[in-house]
């Protein structure tokens, strides 16, 4: 298969994100955001005014209040005016967004970042506004409900079972103890279930939280960061809207953008996968053909924090920051959208041989 | 730090949706008790029913009734129903391939319990009593005993059989109200919080940046300019200046306002930015841009009613040029 490389070297050079909570009820969306923008422009020395392109990622109905991105403008000082554009999505399809943009070289640097702010709202209830208006949404079914229901299919499918399940929630909240901004860390009782075979360990903790990070392109990138995580390819691909119409134990959608991206052509040491259930991490394992080798989210991942918005945008700066650490080579990011794993991107990162 | 202020926020709506030839007849359907697919190009018959195919994006609309009668493809048992779900009481979420269909339906399932549910097992559509047309026509499905005989729940086996109607239907449903209601707990942050304690003593604060020394009222935290925090708190006001203003003519749903009246950005004395309200006392043919205004309190209000002129010579355009 031939893939067509990018025109530009792009580079994750620099990464924030909050300590993730229950809630940040003391500040505003723009005063919890804050601190991770002024953290990855200080990471890099660049000043707002330096950023040549600005791309963010979030959701009004987290909080219940419309155009609420704009207000989240202040804190990147959108005056004089910028270049800058926004997703209604998780800010993964933000950072998608700014390499395009770098790739036709209108740009050579981009802040990328996302926030979600659930404890305003009840966040199971919320998400199902995302859901078909005509034959599901008038439903209700939450979040949880539609992972379960794709957590059976696995378990009747011989896939995985409870206590396999379980074993990925002890893994990720053990791996987060390392990790000083996630929700929940080390030992968390598996509980009882939530929506049945789901419990509450295997579900992500609902919370507040941003992240930014800044995208630059060839030297640029070498200024910034000692050790760039170059961008190899970046996808997304997404499935029918009809749950019914899938194949719940598969993400062929994630398979689809991880070859796109590029990473089948040679293995990766690390992975970070947006999986906000134990369940979808078995699906992507098996969708990205990810073996044991592969550290899979060291981070802890969504089940140790989960910013609805900014998780997966976390997902590839957790992967850019193993690699500007030196502690990967290739790494894997992936980020999901929608429900039982509906949208995915992929991304491969890598750093220069050493 | 004071204590964080919140309310209730109801976001409510109630969407009217306007429906497709096949989402038409699906939901017409459910309000005559027949349950219709849609067949594809290569022979598969989707339920519920969608106007392109998802494979190819070809427009499809063959309509074909499949039974009320299916099978469950994969389930989770719900024993916490949450506001507006199907069942009130506990029950197991499913997806069900009806009989005739080749993709599956998600909706409840009412069941004694988990131990009576399980993937492979035959349920049957319960419509709802009272039908409009919409997917809650379908109450839930239920246990259905294939072998004959009524089931544990008495149903009427007469309303698991085909029925043999098509898509065409008289008085045809052709949209659906899709109302939803979030109930948030709405709490403003620091910058605000503080903007509206002041006002609670009827004093206007803003905040003043660190770098540019702007003065921002109401504060949100931020300078627009800078992209860093404010938080040098600087009392504004209470007079200001009308920067510019416009007449609104069109009431407002449940506004007990008189029309026409005036809506003007004031700068208060002191703030860099202006903000909005309503001008009084005046008759709205003769609110101008550099009128001098104050502020009304109305008896045990949280903000401001109206601004009135203060009587003061207009100001000079140039002292708020920079705040238009």
């Amino acid at each position: 298969m031939t893939r067509h490389l990018p025109v530009r070297d792009i580079a994750v050079v620099a990464f924030a994100q909050t300590d993730h909570r229950r809630t940040s009820e003391e500040l505003s969306e723009v005063e919890m955001l804050m601190p991770v923008l002024h953290e990855v422009l200080a990471q890099t020395g660049l000043k707002t005014a330096d950023i040549g392109f600005t791309c963010s990622g979030s959701s009004d109905y987290l909080a219940g209040r419309a155009f609420s991105f704009t207000l989240a403008l202040d804190g990147v000082g959108a005056w004089p005016p910028i270049s800058e554009s926004h997703v209604e999505m998780d800010g993964a399809w933000a950072l998608y967004e700014a390499w395009t943009k770098l790739l036709t070289g209108d740009a050579d640097t981009a802040l990328v970042y996302s926030y979600g702010k659930s404890s305003p709202g009840p966040l199971r209830d919320v998400l199902t506004r995302q859901l078909d208006p005509y034959y599901v949404a008038p439903l209700w079914p939450d979040s949880v409900a539609l992972a379960a229901l794709q957590a059976q299919a696995l378990i009747d499918a011989g896939a995985t079972d409870e206590p396999a399940l379980a074993a990925v929630a002890a893994r990720s909240r053990t791996d987060a103890t390392a990790n000083s901004h996630a929700q929940l860390r080390g030992s968390v009782p598996q509980g009882e279930y939530v929506v049945r075979p789901l419990r509450t360990g295997d579900c992500p903790p609902i919370g507040d939280g941003a992240a930014a990070v800044i995208l630059a392109a060839g030297e640029r990138a070498r200024e910034l960061c000692a050790r760039p995580a170059w961008i190899r390819g970046v996808d997304h691909r997404i499935e029918a809207h009809g749950l019914g119409v899938r194949d719940l134990t598969d993400s062929p959608s994630t398979r689809l953008a991880a070859e796109k991206a590029g990473a089948f052509e040679r293995p990766v040491d690390t992975a970070e996968l947006h999986a906000p259930f134990t369940s979808q991490e078995v699906v992507l394992r098996k969708a990205l053909k990810l073996d044991d080798s592969v550290r899979v989210n060291p981070s802890g991942g969504a089940l140790a924090a989960n910013p609805v918005m900014a998780a997966g945008l976390i997902r590839i700066g957790e992967a850019a920051a193993r690699i500007h650490r030196g502690e990967s080579d290739r790494a894997l990011a992936h980020a999901t959208s929608g429900p039982c794993l509906q949208q995915n991107l992929v991304a491969v990162l890598e750093g220069d041989p050493r | 730090m004071p204590e964080v202020l919140k309310a209730p926020l109801v976001v409510e709506f109630p969407f009217t949706r306007s429906l497709g030839p096949v989402q038409s007849a699906f939901l017409t359907g459910l309000r005559e008790r027949v349950v219709l697919g849609v067949r594809t190009s290569d022979g598969r018959t989707l339920v519920p029913p969608v106007e392109y195919d998802p494979v190819t994006a070809e427009e499809i609309r063959d309509l074909v009734e499949v039974a009320p009668t299916g099978t469950v493809t994969t389930w989770a048992w719900n024993h916490a129903p949450r506001r507006d779900q199907p069942l009130g009481t506990p029950f197991a979420w499913a997806l069900v391939r009806l009989d005739g269909a080749d993709t599956a339906l998600l909706h409840a399932l009412d069941a004694p319990g988990p131990d009576a549910v399980h993937t492979g097992m035959r349920v049957r559509v319960r419509w709802a009593e009272e039908r409009t047309g919409a997917i809650t026509d379908i109450a839930c499905f239920e246990p259905y005993d294939d072998k004959g005989g009524r089931d544990d729940h008495g149903g009427d086996d007469s309303l698991a059989e085909p029925t043999g109607r098509t898509g065409e239907f008289e008085d045809p449903i052709t949209g659906i109200v899709a109302s939803a209601r979030l109930d948030y707990t709405y709490s403003p942050g620091r910058a605000q919080t503080a903007y509206i304690n002041a006002l609670a003593d009827r004093r206007n604060v803003g905040e003043r940046c660190p770098s540019c020394r702007k003065v921002y009222v109401p504060p949100r935290g931020a300078c627009p300019t800078c992209g860093v925090a404010t938080s040098e708190q600087v009392e504004v006001g209470p007079r200001g200046t009308v920067t510019t203003f416009c007449i609104v003519n069109i009431k407002a749903k449940n506004l007990d306002i008189e029309v026409p009246y005036v809506y003007a950005h004031i700068a208060l004395d002191g703030a860099d930015l202006a903000l909005h309200g309503r001008i009084g006392g005046i008759p709205y043919d003769q609110v101008r841009m550099g009128l001098r205004v104050e502020p009304v309190w109305a008896e045990g209000a949280r903000y401001p009613d109206h601004y009135r002129p203060t009587g003061e010579p207009d100001a000079d355009y140039d002292t708020y040029k920079e705040l238009v």
